[in-house]
């Protein structure tokens, strides 16, 4: 069996978010922290999609920042290809992987630079790891590259503000490709577009993986987006994972109650004029989360082991219902008990 | 007959621009029965928001309406003089936007805001008028609202700050609600809980609602009509499951199939070439032709008005039996 390309294990990030120090001298605050992400572990196998969804708080993005190295993480490691791009191995190595990843963010307006034309910055990755040598084979390069993700080669003279949306989300792609890259981080990719030009996007990503063999790591906070497009689902909570899925068995049999509700609660096409029962609660403060499993304010089925034991990860979910058995498995529908659904929404 | 509630007809703004005059909306019509909550849907760029913002009379310099009219309750609106117009507005049409931050004053309790808006449009007694904004709080579901009333508006979440909206838009008992992306800002679990509130409310107080939004699902849940935008023009507008189900218009149709959905089996996802015209512009004759796969004779030159061919009203040459005599394209 192969090794899987990406390996996250017992990832945390803690944010300090003190108040200044002389608030803290004269207010006797004491020292705040976020823990952001929080023991977060999962693996990643060359080629598939790897989704991770929550809501916003929940610390997919942190998660996507430390896998590519913006940000480093203040516990755990993460390995790559069988090197550990936390620890102490040699920069050489590390480097050889970076050349390998790239990142594609939300917002296709900040991350290109205004002030560029665009075969410059699809040229970029290319010219920074020294790839190929000579300007016009570089220039024939980014032509190639432009026109794999459906751009017209004679595009890079135009600067990025000649295009729309998800013409600049497509630079953003051949611009992440252009270091031969085979794993690609992409953070809310579709987010900032409309729904057709986000269907253009998601094919492309699809055809770009058949055609490349490229590996995912695919943020959002839309489950629909993440069911089309991923072969396997991590919900986050709060910080941690609460359970991973087999793509679209998430969907038809979830464990979670957070990852029920979440379906639950999500507008569809298919629920004409649908009756809703209302979701309870909303996600707590993170700076001040509650103790054992941080859902369990809004879990109708917790218990005080809920309440003071951090669930562990198994059978692909962090639930104590869930392994004692006491949560009643069937249609997502029997989330809210009788008594419950008069509780104003 | 009592007529609809809104009535728009033939409605036409411009914006008038250095590099000449634009035209956001081209002669939209659409009613809203009363009651009745009708989903205007459309990508960026269609048009959608300056049709609330229209009905409403906040249409600002550069932009006019530059034909048309608007009917509340059989009585044209569009032309009255903006003293007149600041009394319809909030005390007949009330108005729910995106960002529930930028329409609460940071700087007052929340009670104030409620209070004064009800003040202004009821002859109720401060006390009554305070007593009249804990039982809207206590409505749109803010917990000890007795308490929350004294808050400012950062104290609450986003959730509870777009509930807190929602009770401001109720406080003069509005007949129309007009709802402006009220939920685009909000996490799903949140959103499902402000679109519940909002469902039930209406139903209680017999309020309409107009609901602009890009988000096909929150129309498919919440409305009982739809009316599909494109490049400044309603394209098809029918019963909600009628048009998300057997849209006809090539580009309700695209739209329809461009959306990931949580029961669908298609491995690819529908695809629309190009994007949204820009206002400056607009192809002549249908807006939707370069882009459309069944563009024939008719379409670059005639533009189709909105027609009730077969099921629902469309304004596409595939059904008008004048050009298309083999009758409609798959």
């Amino acid at each position: 069996m192969t090794p899987p390309l990406v390996e996250v294990r017992h990832l945390r990030r803690v944010f300090d978010v003190s108040p200044p120090f002389l608030n803290r001298l004269i207010e006797r605050a004491p020292k705040q922290f976020l823990k952001a992400v929080d023991d977060v572990s999962f693996d990643i196998a060359r080629g598939e999609t790897f989704a991770l969804v929550g809501e916003s708080g929940s610390g997919k993005s942190t998660v996507a920042r430390m896998v590519v190295g913006l940000l480093e993480p203040t516990a755990g490691e993460v390995t790559i290809d069988g090197v550990k791009m936390t620890g102490r191995a040699p920069a050489e190595d590390r480097r050889r992987v970076r050349r390998r990843m790239q990142m594609i963010f939300q917002d296709p307006y900040a991350s290109l630079n205004p002030r560029w034309r665009v075969d410059r910055i699809v040229a970029e990755p290319i010219r920074a790891f020294g790839l190929i040598q000579g300007e016009a084979a570089i220039r024939e390069r980014v032509g190639e590259l432009l026109g794999l993700v459906g751009l017209h080669p004679d595009d890079g003279v135009k600067y990025p503000h000649e295009f729309s949306g998800g013409q600049r989300q497509r630079i953003a792609i051949a611009r992440a490709l252009a270091s031969d890259a085979e794993f690609i981080v992409c953070d809310e990719p579709t987010s900032a577009l409309d729904v057709s030009v986000q269907a253009q996007i998601l094919n492309l990503m699809r055809d770009l993986q058949d055609r490349l063999g490229l590996t995912y790591l695919f943020i959002s906070h839309n489950l629909a987006v993440v069911r089309h497009m991923a072969s396997r689902i991590g919900v986050m909570y709060l910080g941690r994972v609460v359970e991973i899925g087999e793509g679209r068995g998430l969907f038809t049999g979830p464990k979670h109650p957070y990852t029920r509700m979440l379906l639950d609660a999500v507008p569809d096409l298919a629920h004409i004029g649908r009756r809703r029962e209302p979701v309870r609660g909303e996600i707590p403060n993170p700076i001040n989360p509650p103790s054992g499993c941080t859902f369990n304010p809004r879990c109708p089925y917790a218990n005080d082991r809920c309440r003071a034991e951090i669930p562990p990860f198994l059978e692909s979910v962090a639930c104590h219902g869930y392994h004692e058995r006491r949560i009643p498995t069937g249609p997502v529908e029997l989330l809210v008990p009788d008594g419950m659904a008069a509780l104003p929404a | 007959m009592t007529p609809p509630l809104l009535q728009v007809r033939d409605l036409t703004v411009e914006f008038a621009t250095r590099r000449g005059v634009l035209r956001a909306l081209d002669r939209v019509s659409f009613d809203i029965g009363r009651g009745e909550v009708l989903g205007v849907v459309g990508e960026s760029g269609a048009g959608k928001s300056v049709t609330g913002s229209a009905v409403i009379g906040l249409i600002d310099r550069p932009g006019r309406i530059a034909g048309g009219e608007i009917l509340l309750d059989g009585r044209r609106i569009d032309n009255l003089p903006p003293e007149e117009m600041r009394k319809v507005r909030g005390k007949r049409i009330g108005m729910i936007f995106q960002d529930p931050l930028t329409s609460l004053n940071p700087l007052y309790r929340i009670g104030d805001q409620l209070v004064e808006t009800i003040r202004t449009h009821t002859d109720l007694s401060a006390s009554a008028a305070r007593r009249r904004a804990i039982d809207l709080l206590a409505e749109v579901g803010i917990p000890a609202p007795e308490k929350r009333i004294d808050g400012y508006p950062h104290q609450f979440s986003g959730g509870m700050r777009q509930r807190v909206v929602i009770a401001l838009a109720l406080s003069a008992e509005p007949e129309l609600i007009i709802a402006d992306e009220p939920t685009t800002a909000l996490d799903v679990s949140v959103q499902a809980q402000i679109i519940t509130v909002l469902k039930r409310l209406c139903r209680d107080h017999g309020t309409a609602v107009m609901l602009v939004t890009h988000d096909m699902g929150v129309i498919a849940e919440t409305a009982d009509r739809v009316a599909v935008m494109y490049a400044g023009r309603v394209i098809e507008i029918g019963n909600v499951a009628d048009v998300v189900q057997n849209p006809l218009h090539p580009y309700a149709k695209g739209l329809m199939g461009a959306i990931p959905t949580l029961t669908g089996q298609e491995r690819r996802l529908a695809q629309i070439p190009g994007s949204m015209p820009r206002l400056s512009a607009i192809p002549p004759g249908c807006p939707f032709n370069p882009r459309c796969p069944h563009a024939y004779a008719p379409c670059p030159t005639i533009r189709p008005d909105l027609t009730n061919y077969d099921r629902h009203p469309v304004a596409c040459h595939l059904y008008d039996p004048a050009y298309a005599p083999e009758g409609v394209a798959a």
